[in-house]
């Protein structure tokens, strides 16, 4: 008897350890690499870093203030287009999405969902640079837009498939019509874990460099036209540390720890938009 | 039965299905204008599903559909010249649990099923609210914070509130679906207490499984056994007399 006991409690905290060590393991990557990038990001972080252009190669100095802002528009126009139609996709799923059409979008939304973001950068400029001829940071927008539109899509389901139905019901008794029912019902329930998910969304896309190569392509200017190309956070990290310059590798690094930095902030927003959820 | 002419409900050989499942079998029911009619009988014999007919909510459950007629003030709601929104509107709902918007002030709930049909200016809805409270015996109690949270009221005072929300955009008939399921016993009779004051305005409906709450609130009886209406009468003479062996083995607690 004791000795089931005992091995039933060996069995238990190696198990117990056993997970503990894989959560460990989960997290570390993501302390390491922030570690890594204030060591080697932080000394380059000063006020021209955030307020000057790049400087010609080989030169010391400059700063990516192009890059910092036209990440911020082209997430912009991305939320623009993307949140209003993955959304509006969420909510048909959650209220209509019963029949066959409901599950063949759902499983559309999923499949995008999985597809590589550089094929959705090639999409994006077979339809949106090749016929203009041109790289836009629009054209940027609209491939990240494509990569929101699925994830937002299936968290809005979920979100509203977590209120209870019986609200639903008490609206349609009321004599709600079922549109009315969603958005002034149900969507207001479930709006926190709503702007959780677009928030998620927005912080994945932010970090995405493939699909802007073929698109925003990138600018060594500080330009705001959004149709004209326009360099993003990423871009200038992917074309600052395949560069051949001891400072491009530098001010790669502290792009890099800013560009982490947003994101954080935003998870770090989401988390805060969850804090007074419906039921908790 | 009371005449003809005080019929405000009525269904005529009503089927209610889910895909092809006959849960409501051919159930032919009167429902004279300002009484309650309790509907009683076991769990599963159909009797929400039944009332769930009678505002066309039965159609939005996942394979639900119906057939058959309800008459509504002589006009069939399943006829098409209804829409179920408009029928709706014109038959409210309480359901088992409280079901208060969670989003929405006390205030707000209230005033939802009104706002849906277009403005009211400000000052009629505050009236309407206002009657709306009263007449669900709540506004006492909620006149001081009708801004505040509606789910930070307890579970009875929710229900009541539900009440209120159900009766603001004047409906005709009044549906309840096991009201008092989810109160305490104070709850429970502070609904039951209302059922008796609102039967002046409205024709009440209530689905209950509590066969004394059936005799004390309802003046007309139903019982309802597998999806058939086996027995219908004046409440008195359901509970003293039943004419079918099988409303008395019921009544009498042998089964259900």
């Amino acid at each position: 008897m004791s000795i089931r006991v005992a091995t039933r409690r060996i069995k238990s905290g190696f198990f117990t350890g056993l997970v503990v060590c894989l959560c460990f393991l989960a997290v570390l990557p993501l302390f390491l690499i922030f570690a890594d990038l204030v060591h080697k990001g932080a000394s380059s972080i000063n006020w021209d870093f955030f307020v000057k252009i790049p400087v010609a190669a080989g030169q010391s100095g400059g700063g990516v203030s192009n890059a910092i802002v036209g990440t911020i528009i082209i997430v912009m126009i991305a939320c623009a287009v993307g949140i209003p139609i993955g959304i509006g996709t969420g909510l048909y799923l959650a209220e209509y999405g019963i029949g066959k059409l409901g599950w063949f979008v759902r499983f559309l939304a999923d499949v995008l969902n999985g597809t590589p973001s550089i094929v959705v950068g090639i999409f994006a400029w077979t339809w949106f640079v090749k016929p203009v001829h041109h790289f836009s940071a629009l054209a940027g927008g609209v491939a990240l837009a494509l990569l929101m539109v699925p994830m937002l899509a299936r968290t809005t389901e979920e979100m509203l498939r977590l209120v209870p139905n019986s609200l639903r019901e008490a609206a349609l008794a009321l004599g709600y019509p079922r549109w009315r029912t969603s958005l002034s019902v149900m969507a207001r329930v479930a709006l926190s874990g709503i702007v959780t998910g677009s928030l998620v969304g927005v912080a994945r896309v932010a970090g995405e460099t493939a699909p802007l190569l073929f698109t925003a392509l990138g600018n060594i200017n500080f330009d705001t036209n959004i149709k004209e190309p326009m360099q993003t956070l990423s871009l200038q990290i992917f074309t600052y540390a395949t560069g051949p310059f001891e400072d491009w590798h530098r001010l790669a690094w502290a792009s890099a720890l800013v560009l982490m930095s947003l994101v954080l902030a935003l998870a770090l927003a989401a988390r805060w938009a969850t804090r007074k959820r419906y039921g908790t | 039965m009371a005449p003809e002419t005080l019929v405000q409900l009525e269904t005529r050989r009503l089927s209610a299905l889910f895909n092809r499942n006959v849960i409501v079998r051919e159930v032919s029911l009167p429902f004279p204008r300002h009484t309650v009619t309790a509907i009683i009988g076991p769990s599963g014999c159909g009797k929400s599903t039944f009332l769930r007919c009678l505002n066309r909510m039965h159609e939005l459950s996942e394979g639900g559909w119906a057939t058959g007629q309800v008459l509504l003030d002589g006009h069939d709601i399943y006829g098409g010249s209804l829409e179920a929104v408009d029928v709706r509107r014109q038959v409210g709902m309480v359901f088992q649990r409280p079901t208060p918007f969670p989003t929405m002030s006390i205030y707000d709930n209230v005033a939802a099923g009104l706002r849906v049909n277009g403005r009211i200016p400000h000052k009629q809805m505050d009236e309407i609210v206002e009657r709306a409270l009263k007449q669900a015996a709540l506004w006492d109690e909620v006149k001081d914070r009708l801004k505040g949270s509606a789910v930070a009221l307890s579970g009875g005072q929710q229900q009541r509130l539900c009440v209120a929300r159900a009766v603001a955009p004047a409906p005709e008939v009044l549906l309840l679906d096991e009201p008092t399921a989810a109160l305490d016993p104070a709850g429970t009779q502070r609904i039951e207490e209302l059922c008796t004051e609102l039967k002046k305005r409205y024709t009440i409906v209530i689905v209950t499984h509590n066969m004394q709450q059936a005799a004390r609130v309802s003046d007309f009886t139903a019982f309802f056994y597998m999806g058939r209406l086996v027995e219908v009468g004046a409440t008195q003479q359901m509970f003293t007399k039943p004419n079918d062996p099988q409303t008395e083995a019921y009544i009498t607690g042998r089964f259900g």
